[in-house]
């Protein structure tokens, strides 16, 4: 067993010097009823070439997204992640560290999280952001919670503009904490009045940008709104990529911004292990979830970095913590840094472009197909698409013939009728002219 | 008689006419560390004694501070915001937390005096 | 002490600064084409000025995070013996297998029949799990430990809701992990501490005088965070089943049972495991992790969305709270769960199978036990007779040295190893958890236990007066960083790098 070190000689010397016949003596306290004999229902040990035989027989069985053009969005999206990062992640020092308690034995991970929080900051705009979260979602949840606690009100409105699942995690997550929820419903093309929906009650509005149909807007008037009834404006980003063309949500006035951070460094890897992303007001920073790096100095005078303000989470303040989180996303926080760190701001642009041009230029053919008609009047790198009928079932015939073509929006709102002609569509960089050219052509003789 | 009587808890409490000030005792701090951050009441609120008034932190611990005796917020310690350490330096002066307009003299006059508390941390050293 | 250098390096030990400090505006370490003319759709809501990131070249970023990366004690390194956090040997072929494009490069919204690998991927690490656990049902999606424990604690409100019982309190021992008690505070529920008795162990009395009809139920770690096994579990379970209570089991420390014991055996009705811990998934310098729970048939109806489901042209997934998963408390978080950790969990239970699974838990569990015998007449053993998987010492031997159990971890450091878990479980003072994990030789355990007798008989030596405090007190010494103050740090929270003002004047 090539993972186990111990030879028998070594069980036999050390069962001797503790002073036990055998292993069985050590698991004397389990009751005799409880004691599994023998070996588990399961195949015995494989060797490496077996169990890689396996498991790529079971990935063959997938269509891979970089064997089809892609058009795949939703919340995921498919970017080209420079060589460097995977390999500097696999470094055994980042790979198989632990969390940073000893800092003396951690810099390596704390200084890039400092990286990671500054970068996380500069991109939306705001003055604080933490090491990360699990995922997009669950930050979502984490920011009403948060902004719950700082308001001491019970009352949240989401946008119908958020991510359907963004929602779903919300409402599970508030199901048991007496949280009222007011979910508005999910409409293309706009034409919601939060503002009219925030009252004295309310301790946040929830809102996402670009939205889950792709449009941007800008929140500012929102943000004042929420701000002169004494709550907070909550902005979610799913395609962080948009922050290097769009206007962040800190410069319209949100208080905090919950993220995904897939875009950056992370494979698809069919939707995780995925990042979470959470920032905010500094005069809010001991109200957050999640770990937080902070600067300092050791002994010597020499700069250094640490957790801090750990007296907001789980092992110190228990069931008062902020959150129950502690493992946090830390290996994609470092793909995120060093893929962002090599973009830098000339290159972060001009990948924002690139997006922007590749999915303008998509939306011009896709209209221009008899029947399908564009919904938005702005977008980044998705948009949406009316079809003269249901999504689904040509999304299907579309991926028999090997093409990606979009997320139909019934996978996420079933039993909409009204959205089931809908078609959320991405382009990012990944998609070639052909490609458009394959989906354009394939749709229309679909829609035939 | 003292002005100031002690809790189990290590809290202190002086009396000024009807307003109690309140803080943690130099036995707490000393035990607490370097404070980093304290949490304080808004003014007007209703404390009860033996209910939590206000936290105090240190970078890895959080401690409750719990209400001496009942009473309304009518003074905190703002200064502590920015100079959390003045609670290390000075946590029998300079270092108190909060202000009440007491409910119930007789609630103060039941707590430990000096003597009794120095007994009694005495006994918890061992 | 060598002199000080020129450059401010120590041999391999490179100082690097921030990547902010290290701008060349206009660089990039990424070549990509400048699109050609369009109409942007942007609606005027570009943004007004630069983001203030950092251009650099690629091996400048390569050397940078290479250097960084040298300053990281980790599992590659050396010995973690981090109670309770299973720091095990992370095999190299999970990686190579995580990252095969048909696993890597799966969008999760493709149509489900271009993606049957994938769930069946997740369908099989389940079943695994299932066996192991020998319990009927399994939630996947839950993204680490404390959302497993979330996920459990509301299928269990879910449970008692459903059939109109209102409970509102949970159980929870003293040595309890941070995370129980704040996800029950998440779920709404108040918490009540149990005792431990001498034994270390749940004290059954005051456990049985504690459960009544308000009580939803016990959440325990087995075995417990004092490296014991709860040895009277059966009765624990009987008790807390009788008061119709639920029993949550946190699986921070299943790699003492992994194919020996099965949890399902002893009566717990929810169970998370991490499969960063037992499962040899990477931590990663603290994530990501993956928290699947295990549930009894009486709590399967109510677990979170999605569900792999076999229907009659292969694997289905219920995304939403519908039919077949009406009751379920809805979805935890986005997408299907960690998939990049299943393969890697996956790989590492195939690789050892039910045999070598049932071998882990024995070489965990004498690694662990040979380290007590070895240690325990130089440091305090806080509980007598056989332990699990990890060892538990408290300071009583630093009584009168000046020493605290911090100092002695520091220490610890400048010999070349990660500090035990310090001050942690909280029921003895001054706790040193130590658990080696099957991975470690019996060489490197032998190097271990000289260091730490080494250690424990210089703190001893300053009571006669021939050792010295300070040495403790001043460690370690030999990192790329002395010990850092934590209390400015907390006082003066500086979370992010910030341009000077003359750095702020040359951007513009």
């Amino acid at each position: 067993m090539r993972y186990l070190p111990l030879t028998d000689a070594d069980r036999r010397d050390m069962l001797a010097s503790i002073g036990v016949a055998s292993i069985e003596a050590l698991f004397a306290d389990v009751p005799e009823a409880a004691r599994h004999p023998g070996l588990l229902d399961l195949p015995r040990a494989m060797g490496e070439l077996e169990v890689e035989r396996r498991l790529a027989a079971m990935a063959a069985k997938n269509l891979n997204a970089g064997a089809a053009p892609c058009f795949l969005g939703g919340g995921a999206y498919r970017h080209h992640v420079p060589a460097a990062v995977d390999h500097l992640i696999q470094r055994g020092e980042f790979l198989t560290s632990y969390t940073p308690y000893q800092p003396e034995l951690a810099q390596g991970t704390l200084q890039y999280l400092f990286e990671f929080q500054t970068q996380v900051a500069l991109l939306t705009g705001m003055e604080v952001a933490n090491a990360s979260l699990y995922d997009g979602a669950t930050s979502c949840a984490e920011a009403v919670a948060m902004a719950h606690r700082v308001t001491r009100r019970n009352r949240t409105v989401l946008s119908g503009g958020l991510h359907p699942q963004y929602r779903a995690v919300c409402e599970t997550y508030g199901q048991f904490a007496g949280v009222e929820l007011l979910a508005q419903d999910a409409a293309p093309g706009g034409g919601e009045d939060l503002a009219a929906l925030i009252d004295g009650e309310t301790a946040c509005v929830v809102v996402q940008n670009p939205d889950f149909w792709g449009e941007i807007r800008d929140y500012s008037a929102l943000a004042e709104r929420c701000h002169a009834a004494g709550a907070l404006l909550v902005v979610v980003v799913t395609e962080m990529l948009s922050l290097g063309l769009i206007l962040p949500p800190g410069e319209m006035g949100a208080d905090i911004v919950a993220a995904e951070g897939q875009s950056f460094g992370n494979a698809l890897n069919f939707g995780g292990p995925y990042l979470g992303l959470f920032a905010s007001r500094e005069k809010f920073v001991r109200q957050m979830p999640g770990r937080l790096v902070g600067q300092t100095i050791d002994a010597e005078g020499a700069r250094g970095w640490v957790l801090t303000l750990a007296t907001r989470e789980q092992h110190i303040r228990r069931e008062k913590a902020t959150s129950n989180i502690c493992t946090n996303s830390g290996l994609c926080a470092l793909a995120f840094t060093i893929h962002l760190a090599l973009l830098g701001e000339a290159g972060l642009g001009r990948l924002a472009r690139l997006n922007h041009a590749t999915a303008v230029a998509a939306a011009e053919r896709l209209a221009a197909i008899p029947g399908v008609a564009l919904v938005n009047e702005r977008f980044f790198n998705e948009f949406t698409v009316r079809l003269p009928s249901p999504a689904a079932p040509i999304v299907e015939a579309l991926a028999a013939q090997g093409i990606l073509a979009g997320v139909p929006v019934s996978r996420l709102y079933p039993g909409r009728v009204e959205l089931a002609d809908l078609l959320l569509v991405a382009a990012t960089e990944m998609v070639m002219p052909q490609d458009i050219d394959c989906l354009a052509a394939a749709l229309q003789e679909v829609l035939r | 008689m003292s002005l100031t009587r002690y809790t189990k808890d290590h809290e202190w409490v002086r009396l000024d006419g009807d307003t109690a000030v309140i803080g943690i005792t130099d036995y707490a701090q000393e035990q607490l560390g370097d404070v980093v951050y304290v949490e304080l009441p808004e003014i007007g609120r209703a404390v009860e004694q033996g209910k939590e008034a206000a936290v105090v932190e240190s970078a890895k611990a959080a401690s409750e501070v719990y209400a001496p005796v009942s009473g309304e917020v009518v003074a905190v310690n703002d200064a502590l915001l920015g100079e959390p350490a003045k609670v290390n330096a000075d946590a029998m002066g300079e270092g108190w937390f909060i202000k009440l307009r007491l409910a119930d003299p007789k609630q103060f006059e039941a707590l430990m005096d000096e003597a009794a508390y120095q007994a009694f941390i005495a006994e918890e050293q061992h | 002490m060598s002199p000080p250098t020129i450059s401010g390096n120590r041999g391999l030990q490179i100082e690097e600064p921030l990547l902010f400090e290290q701008d060349s505006p206009g660089h990039c370490g990424v070549d990509l084409p400048e699109p050609e003319p369009f109409r942007e759709r942007l609606g005027g809501l570009e943004r007004r000025g630069p983001i203030g990131l950092p251009g650099l070249s690629e091996p400048q970023i390569v050397r940078h995070f290479t250097r960084l990366s040298q300053k990281n004690y980790a599992i590659d390194s050396g010995l973690y013996p981090l109670g309770s956090c299973t720091m095990k040997h992370n095999p190299r072929l999970n990686e190579k297998l995580a990252r095969l494009p048909g696993f890597a490069d799966l969008h999760p919204l493709q149509p489900v029949a271009s993606v049957q690998g994938a769930l069946e991927l997740i369908d099989m690490t389940a079943h695994w799990l299932k066996v192991l656990t020998g319990m009927p049902a399994i939630a996947m999606s839950p993204a680490a430990g404390a959302h497993g424990e979330l996920c459990g604690i509301m299928a269990i409100r879910a449970a008692l809701e459903a059939r109109g019982d209102r409970r509102l309190r949970l159980l929870v021992p003293e040595s309890a992990h941070g995370t129980n008690p704040a996800t029950a505070a998440t779920c709404g529920y108040a918490v009540e501490a149990i005792p431990a008795n001498s034994r270390g162990r749940v004290d059954l009395a005051a456990l049985k005088a504690q459960l009544d009809g308000g009580v939803a139920a016990l959440m325990l770690t087995n075995p417990n965070t004092c490296g014991l096994f709860e040895d009277e579990i059966l009765e624990i379970a009987a008790a807390v089943h009788g008061a119709g209570a639920f029993f949550y089991c946190d699986g921070a420390n299943f790699n003492a049972l992994v194919g020996r014991v099965r949890p399902g055996d002893l009566g717990i009705d929810a169970l998370h495991m991490n499969l960063h811990k037992t499962f040899s998934t990477p931590h990663g310098g603290g994530g990501p992790g993956s928290g699947p729970v295990a549930l009894a048939a009486e709590l399967a109806p109510y677990a979170p969305v999605p569900w792999i489901v076999h229907g009659k042209d292969g694997f289905a997934l219920v995304e939403h709270a519908e039919a077949p998963a009406a009751h379920s408390i809805g979805r935890l978080k986005g997408f299907h769960g960690q998939i990049g950790m299943f393969v890697r969990a996956l790989a590492y239970m195939m690789s050892h199978g039910s045999d070598g699974l049932r071998q882990i838990a024995e070489d965990a569990v004498l690694n662990a036990n040979y380290l007590r015998a070895r240690l325990s007449d130089v440091l305090t053993l806080s509980f007598p007779g056989a332990c699990m998987h990890e060892v538990l010492f408290d300071d009583g031997f630093l009584k009168d040295t000046g020493v605290t159990t911090l100092d002695f971890a520091k220490a610890l450091i400048d010999e070349g190893f990660h500090p035990m878990t310090m001050y942690f479980p909280l029921v003895v003072h001054g706790a040193l958890l130590i658990e080696p994990t099957e991975s470690e030789s019996k060489a490197s355990l032998d190097q271990f236990i000289a260091v730490l007798r080494g250690l424990a008989e210089r703190a001893q030596s300053i009571k006669t007066g021939a050792g010295d405090a300070a040495h403790f007190r001043a460690a370690p010494s030999l990192t790329p960083r002395r010990r850092l103050d934590e209390t400015e740090a907390a006082r003066h929270p500086v979370l992010r790098w910030r341009p000077t003002p003359l750095q702020q004047q040359a951007a513009e």
